[in-house]
This record gives C-alpha cells, structure tokens and sequence, in this order.
C-alpha cells in the first residue's frame, strides 16, 4: 500500500498519462457508441421493425457475453486482414464501441416504446411531421432513459479498457500488467484503485448530467 | 363546413370499419358521432384529418377535397382533442397550448398573448398555470388544457374525441357546461365523438348514429328521441325517453323569472301579507343585492319577528342554463321542491318548481321540439 502511495507521488505524471489515455479511449469509443446507439435505436422502434428490432437486440446482448479478450483478439486478425493497423488505439475503441452498443440501444429503444401513445396522437394530430415528432417529442422523452443507458455503458467501458493495454493501446491497463509481469503489487494497486476511482467519478458525474439533461416537467418531485 | 360523401374504411384485413357513409356538418355546428364502440364512430372522426387513411368516397374540409391538402397543414387547421388527452410532459401548460401556433411559426409575442387568452377562456389563471407543468394539474385542469391546446391557433374546426371521457362525472358535467358556454362564444365547427347518448343530447346540435360502420340515423336530437328511424335507434335511445329529453331542456324553458321575494331583512308580517297576495305557501329570501339567501315557508311564519330569524338558508341553485336532468337531480338531493335560480353572480333570476319540471316532462313540450 505504502509503496503504491510512493509510485503516485514520486511519478505523478506518468499516472496522469496513463489516466488521460484511458479516458481519450473510452470518451472516443462512447462518443461513437452513443451516436451509433442512438441512431439504431431510433430505427428498430420504427414500424413494421418489431422483427429487425428483436434481432438487432439479440446481436447486441450476444457481443456483451463475447469475453472482451477474445473480442481483441479476433479484431487483430480481421483489421490485419484488412490491411489496418492491428494494435493500439484503433481496434481498443472498436471493441469498447462494440461494448457500449448494447446499453445505448436498448435504453433508446425502451425508452421511445414507453412514451404513452397518446402523447404522440396528439402530436400527429396536431399536424406535428415524422422530424418533429422525433426532435420535439419522442427524444426529449426519452432523454433521461437514453442518458443512464450512456452512464451505464461509460462505466463499463471504463473496466473493459484496462484490458486494451494488452494490444498496446495504454491507459490504465498498462501498470496493472507491467505489475503482474514483474511481481510489482504497488503498480497493480495503483492502476486499479485509478481505474476504479475513475469509473466512480464518472458515474457521479453522468448522473449530474442526467439529472441536469432531463426535461422539467419529467422530474419527480 | 364538413361533408362526408360515402366514406368507408377497409382495413387490411378486410373488414370494413365504416361502410358508405355521407352526412354534412354546417358551420358553427356541434355534430356529435354517437354509438356503441366499435361502430366506426372514431374511425369516421380520424378520417377527417386523415389520421386513417379514406378507403373510399370524399371528404370535404370547407369545400376542399381533404387528400389534396398537405396532411400536416390539414391538421394545423383542425383542433384535435382526445380521450387521453395526451399533453405533452415535458413542456409547460402554456408551451402545450402553443404547440400550433409554434409549428405555424406565430412570432413569439402572438403566442404567448394566444396562451393567456385560452387560459382565461378555460377558466385557469394565466399568471398562475401558464408555467405549471401537466403532472401538477388535476384531471379536469389537463381536460381544460387539452381543450385549449386544441384551439391554439384558432381552427374553424375542432375535432373530440371523448375529451371528457376519463373524468369523474360531477367534473365531467362542470366540464360540459364550460364548453357549450365557450362554443357559443367561439362558434367553432365540432365533431365530438361519444358513446353517452346523455352527452350526446346535451351537446349536439346534430346527432350521427352509427352502428356497425354504418350512419343508422342524422338528426336533431330531438327527433333521434322522438322520430327514431328504426328498432335499433329506439332500442339505442332506450325506453326511458321522457328523461333522457331532460337533457334536452334547459332551467330556461320552463322558469318563472322574477318571482315574488322577500328580503332578509323584512319582518314576518310582510312576508305573511306577500303570500296572501300571491297565493303561495313559500317565498324566495334575498338580501339587499337581491343575491339569494334561501326560502321561507308559510308554516313556520310565526317562529320570529324578521324573516332572517325563520328562513331555510340554502346554498343549492341552479343556472337558466343548467339542463333539466342536472335541475332535478339537484332538487331530489336537496329535498327542495323549488329550485331558485341565479346567475354568477348568485342574483336571483327566477325559480323552477317540481311541477314545472313534471309538465315538461310530459311528452307534448319535447315532441313539439322534434319536427
């Protein structure tokens, strides 16, 4: 415990390195993730979709069982393959898109499906176009339900990437390995109470942003 | 302003939801569709913004085929209130009320005056609901609300479907009231879909009567109670005809307007003297402002010196436009014979006794009401 103490404040910037890369992988995987998420979502609840839909989710909850090693490994092969590079940044965000994707998507689509009905009739009624109703009705809706689906997503992406380290991409992983290899408890411990402080940090902060993007009239009282 | 020219709605699956129906709707006119559910009857109503799509046949929106209008301009010219209502949460009440007129890009200002005008038409205070949101209203506030969302813009037309059918009954008939009061201030062209005949009758200028997708009968009320077209109109109308032309008649049709009063302030004696002169066993007791107070009887004019002294306070009055039905339903709960009748500002107007009540009940002063 003393010697991980010793490590952070004697090399405060290596942490800060290995701390800023981890959340540049996780916040570019999310903010992909989220745009993707979204816009899928918002397409299985269209109508006639119901089949689409329940397929999409299915794949979806099948990537999430997929043990995230193995996900690395098998986007090495295909993005070598392919003529991309195999290690790093690249394939590390892929996978934590793959991760998030699930969250995102099924928060969007439950959250659409549970907006009452009525409220959408009286908006069509009302002369209210598909645009409209999405922009003015059904997202800001379905906003607070879509946010704890991002919250939940950021923080389980930020475990998933302390494992990309493995392929090279940094972050929080790398004292975590670097540890194991060379028998250093004091990099071990820093770079897990780092991953979990931050994953803490985050959900605390998401959830002010949660808070801060629902609608008015939606908050309980 | 309407005209529906052999409408029908065949679903997918093939059955026909609304078989050929025609019918016309004047401007200014409450028409209510009226039958059992699954009759067509909100089908018929849905097709006229086109939220259903017409199968067959023509309809026309102020002399316009509906299908050569772009459907959401279409809607933006049509008042659509629901059952449901289906405000909008997450807006305020004056953001629900502006939900047209924004769509129609009114600048901001217009809007805003538009939201406060509706409120007040409504009955809400603009200044104390205008920022509230739909989860702090009760049901019958979001019932109002919704009925002003509907006119937000000012449509010619408005379109009900059972936009008081979720609320208690006593609310429900408050809620009546103000809407025929506001419709005779407004005169908007309505379609109002129900399935209470006593709704029906009260509201309607125009009854259509469907049953199985298909228009049974279209006519006044009146003549849908006492010139039914067939066994299913009668049946659907039901025996019990006479009461249900209550609703027909208003307090108005049958009061005796300034009837002899007594104030609070009289002394027996002249209350005595003033029943002599008239005849009767009871009088009216106001006070300065001819406001009403309550009744005084015969019987109990010896019990004091003033009329105060001996009078049955009461609180239970009518209006010259509560319909009948509400007028005697009203009595039997308050055990009065007599029913004083006051305007808002609780000044007497007149009075209607049991007995006026009775002879309308009689069938000649309705059937003379049917052509």
């Amino acid at each position: 415990m003393l010697e991980a103490w010793e490590f952070v404040t004697q090399r405060p910037e290596l942490l800060a390195e290995w701390t800023l890369s981890h959340l540049w992988i996780v916040f570019v995987a999310n903010g992909i993730a989220v745009v993707l998420g979204i816009a899928l979502g918002l397409y299985i609840t269209g109508k006639g979709r119901e089949h689409v839909a329940d397929a999409v989710l299915y794949l979806a909850e099948i990537t999430m069982t997929i043990p995230s090693l193995a996900l690395f490994g098998l986007l090495m092969l295909l993005l070598s393959s392919i003529g991309l590079k195999a290690i790093g940044f690249l394939p590390a965000v892929i996978a934590l898109v793959v991760y998030g994707q699930l969250p995102i998507l099924r928060n969007t689509y439950t959250a659409i499906r549970q907006i009452d009905p009525p409220i959408i009739e009286a908006g069509k009624g009302m002369g209210m176009n598909e645009r409209q109703l999405l922009l003015k009705l059904k997202l800001p809706l379905a906003v607070p339900v879509i946010m704890a689906g991002l919250r939940n997503a950021i923080v389980i992406n930020i475990g998933i990437a302390a494992i990309a380290a493995l392929i090279g991409a940094g972050g929080l992983g790398v004292p975590i390995f670097r540890g194991l290899r060379n028998a250093r408890m004091d990099l071990i411990i820093v770079g897990g109470a780092a991953v979990s402080i931050l994953a803490l940090l985050i959900d605390a902060l998401m959830s002010r942003l949660e808070r801060w993007v629902t609608p008015k009239g939606l908050k309980r009282r | 302003m309407i005209k529906l020219e052999a409408v029908s709605e065949v679903y997918p699956d093939g059955t026909e939801a609304v078989k050929e129906v025609s019918f016309e709707v004047e401007k200014g006119e409450l028409c209510v569709l009226l039958g059992p559910s699954g009759c067509g009857k909100t089908t018929t109503m849905k097709m006229i913004n086109r939220l259903i799509p017409i199968t067959r046949g023509k309809i026309y929106v102020d002399g316009v085929d509906n299908t050569e209008i772009d459907e959401d301009e279409l809607r933006r010219n049509i008042g659509y209130a629901i059952q449901d209502i289906g405000l909008f949460p997450h807006m305020t009440v004056g953001q629900n009320i502006e939900t047209v007129p924004a769509l129609k890009g009114w600048p901001k200002d217009k809007r805003r005056q538009r939201a406060q005008e509706l409120l007040k038409l409504i009955g809400l205070k603009p200044e104390e609901f205008v920022d509230k949101y739909p989860s702090e209203l009760s049901g019958g506030q979001c019932q109002r609300v919704g009925v002003a969302r509907a006119l937000g813009a000012d449509p010619p037309i408005l379109l009900m479907d059972e936009p008081f059918g979720a609320i208690d009954p006593i609310t429900r008939v408050r809620l009546q009231d103000e809407f025929l009061r506001i419709q005779q201030e407004i005169q908007k062209t309505i379609m109002f879909v129900t399935h209470d005949i006593y709704e029906a009758i009260k509201m309607g200028d125009k009854i259509a009567l469907m049953h199985q997708g298909q228009l049974v009968q279209y006519d006044t009320p009146a003549n849908l109670l006492y010139r039914p077209k067939n066994e299913f109109v009668e049946n659907f109308v039901g025996a019990d005809r006479a009461l249900k032309g209550l609703q027909l008649l208003r307090v108005k049709d049958v009061m005796t307007s300034s009837p002899p009063a007594v104030r609070a302030d009289d002394e027996t004696q002249t209350a005595e003297k003033q029943m002599k002169r008239e005849g009767t066993a009871y009088l009216v007791v106001v006070n300065d402002e001819r406001q009403f107070l309550g009744w005084v009887e015969r019987a109990n004019l010896r019990a004091g010196r003033m009329v105060r002294d001996i009078m049955h306070s009461s609180t239970a009055t009518a209006t010259a436009n509560t319909v009948l039905s509400e007028a005697l339903s009203l009595m039997l709960s308050s055990g009065l014979k007599t029913l004083a009748i006051v305007d808002r500002a609780n000044e007497l107007e007149g009075i209607v006794s049991f007995d006026a009540i009775q002879k309308a009940l009689g069938d000649a002063t309705l059937r003379s009401r049917a052509e």
